[in-house]
């Protein structure tokens, strides 16, 4: 009996995915129809699985990852951090982050317009990549609920070991309103491939001068209705600016300012369970396939793409570190594997969509061994306390994907070029105006969030205060904060 | 009577309890304990920490035996633990003054 449940559900499974594949072809062969956006069922079906392994990638991933990486007695004060990270941002998000993020108002922050989710209900549709295709608002809100869930519990690496629960509590709120959210805006808000085709196409129907006037004049209404990162065109497929390099910038903010763990550099800090790290790495990257190849938001070749990267540029980095680290280290190290493992996710980040899978080959390669040298050199060498590498592996990670994102994204180097919704037709690749684009994004991300999340720890400081006395630090978190144990054996 | 306290690899336990129970001796206490002696331990990487781990796991072993049989499990002992590197343990020999077998009350060399 135990054993028949599992397979008829493989087979229900089974069935499921031929029946969206078909679905999938059944609609890209009957002729296009632009009017009139229609659900497919396949597309929402894989955005609701999508959505649910991003989850999965918070909890218990990366819980497990970053409660692996500490001492055993702060093991569950960093579990706890993650989950309550993911319950309160959830809240938030559907109170008035998504609101904030997804619609328009002006370059750098949306309106209240879908304030509590006004207006949004199963009927709703939200834009995909693909003119006259769309999925349900709902499931839209959901994916990037996951999104605004994991970009706040990776920062919490980085102060891991010795910020109370108190200011955690009150720092993450904080941060998706006034980092996050502003940041996904700039990025990833944009009108949609439906109203910029509907515009190109009065456009091109104009005929007499002041029709072609006010059509252009809509058009370029259109067009200015996106995020100020967006409209610079740089390109980020599933979050190297919006999610790591942020999340990145601001763990060194807070690495920085709540101090180094007592007893850094002298005392042995080395990870409690690289058992539970290694389990927690592999449900990252199993869930990152929600992450990246549900970014493409339609279950069609674009996901496809994506997820190989995602499979191709994970693996490479994780043999160049591990293989890196054997070389110079003399040892290749399991948690050299895991971190080259989460390096390579980081760094296809932004590319998955855009890459080809040599071109994620390389990113990885690279990514890996960057990543190494920075988290076992520069690190040591600056001397800051960035407990779980947070900095290291996704700023450093995020900024190699999305400087190289723009260089790969070239056809001729295997990628998919850059759609221009104007024409209908990928544009024209040009190397320096795309990686100055990316270079902006990029730093527009590092100083947005580093500045902002600077003030935002002061504020904490203030109001709760950010550290646990000396005592209490070495009795260990679990205790101190929470009154409870990881581990009575 | 004696008791005999030996410190030796982890995984040679096994050997120097066989050794031990076919040459007579009928009990033991294991404990895991850590310590270091001219191994003086090695060093653990985890990305760029290096930990110098000096304490090295070890298992103690602690038997009672008749004072005549001292020579012969320190022999035996010995042979079992040894593997010719370094850390293969030590042996320290106190002086034991009463045994009691709680159940019985039996004393001294009937107790062991």
């Amino acid at each position: 009996m135990t054993l028949k449940t599992p397979i008829r559900a493989g087979l229900a499974a089974a069935a499921l995915v031929a029946c969206a594949f078909l679905l999938s072809h059944g609609v890209a062969a009957e002729p296009a129809a632009p009017a009139a956006p229609t659900f497919n069922k396949g597309d929402n079906a894989w955005m609701l699985t999508s959505s649910v392994l991003v989850l999965l990638m918070t909890i218990p991933g990366l819980a497990l990852f970053y409660g692996g990486l500490v001492r055993s007695k702060n093991a569950l004060s960093v579990l706890a951090h993650v989950f309550y990270t993911v319950c309160i941002v959830t809240i938030i998000w559907v109170l008035y982050g998504y609101s904030l993020t997804f619609t328009g108002g002006s370059a750098f922050i949306g309106g209240l317009d879908k304030i509590f989710l006004k207006g949004v209900t199963t009927d709703s549709q939200a834009a995909t990549f693909s003119v006259g295709v769309t999925i349900h608002e709902l499931i839209y809100v959901c994916f990037q609920m996951t999104f605004a869930a994991i970009t706040p519990a990776l920062i919490v690496g980085a102060f891991a070991e010795r910020m109370r629960f108190a200011a955690v509590a009150l720092f993450i709120p904080l941060w998706v309103t006034f980092v996050y959210f502003p940041i996904a805006h700039m990025v990833w808000y944009w009108a949609g491939p439906d109203a910029i085709d509907a515009a190109a196409k009065a456009l091109a129907a104009a005929t007499d001068p002041t029709a072609k006037a006010a059509a252009q004049a809509k058009l370029d209404e259109v067009m200015a209705d996106a995020g100020l990162v967006f409209q610079w065109g740089a390109i980020d497929f599933a979050g190297g600016t919006v999610v790591h390099i942020n999340a990145g910038i601001a763990g060194l903010v807070g690495a920085l300012l709540v101090g180094k763990r007592i007893g850094y550099g002298k005392e042995i800090m080395a990870p409690h369970s690289l058992t539970l790290s290694m389990v927690g790495a592999s449900l990252l990257w199993v869930g990152w396939f929600g992450f990246n190849a549900g970014s493409n938001l339609e279950a069609n070749g674009g996901a496809a793409l994506a997820m190989t990267n995602s499979f191709v540029a994970t693996a490479a980095a994780a043999m160049s570190w591990m293989f890196a680290e054997w070389l110079v280290k003399g040892k290749p190290s399991l948690l050299g594997i895991i971190s080259g493992c989460i390096a390579g996710l980081v760094a296809v980040t932004p590319a998955a969509g855009y890459a080809g899978p040599m071109g994620a080959l390389v990113l990885g390669l690279i990514v890996g061994v960057v990543c190494m040298y920075f988290v076992t050199t520069v690190k040591n060498a600056l001397g800051y306390d960035d407990s779980l590498d947070v900095f290291g592996v996704h700023c450093i990670g995020g900024i190699v994907g999305a400087i190289g994102t723009g260089i790969l994204v070239n056809p001729a180097l295997g990628g998919v070029g850059i759609m221009d919704y104007t024409t209908g037709k990928i544009a024209d690749y040009e190397f320096v105006t795309q990686v100055i684009a990316q270079c902006k994004a990029v730093l527009t991300t590092l100083v947005w969030s580093g500045v902002v999340t600077f003030i935002l720890y002061k504020v904490v400081d203030i109001l709760v205060g950010l550290r646990e006395p000396v005592d209490k630090e070495r009795e260990g978190l679990d205790i101190t904060d929470h009154g409870e144990r990881a581990y009575t054996m | 009577m004696k008791i005999v306290v030996a410190i030796i690899k982890p995984f040679k336990l096994d050997e120097v309890r066989d050794a031990l129970t076919a040459m007579g001796v009928h009990g033991m206490t294991v404990t895991e304990v850590k310590g270091y002696g001219r191994q003086k331990g090695h060093t653990e990487i985890y990305r760029g920490a290096e930990y110098a781990v000096t304490f090295l796991p070890k298992i103690k072993i602690e038997v009672a035996v008749a004072t005549e049989q001292v020579d012969k499990a320190i022999e035996t002992i010995t042979t079992a633990a040894k593997t010719g590197q370094i850390g293969d343990g030590k042996i320290f020999v106190l002086a034991l003054e009463t045994a009691v077998r709680i159940r019985t009350g039996e004393t001294d060399a009937a107790a062991l």
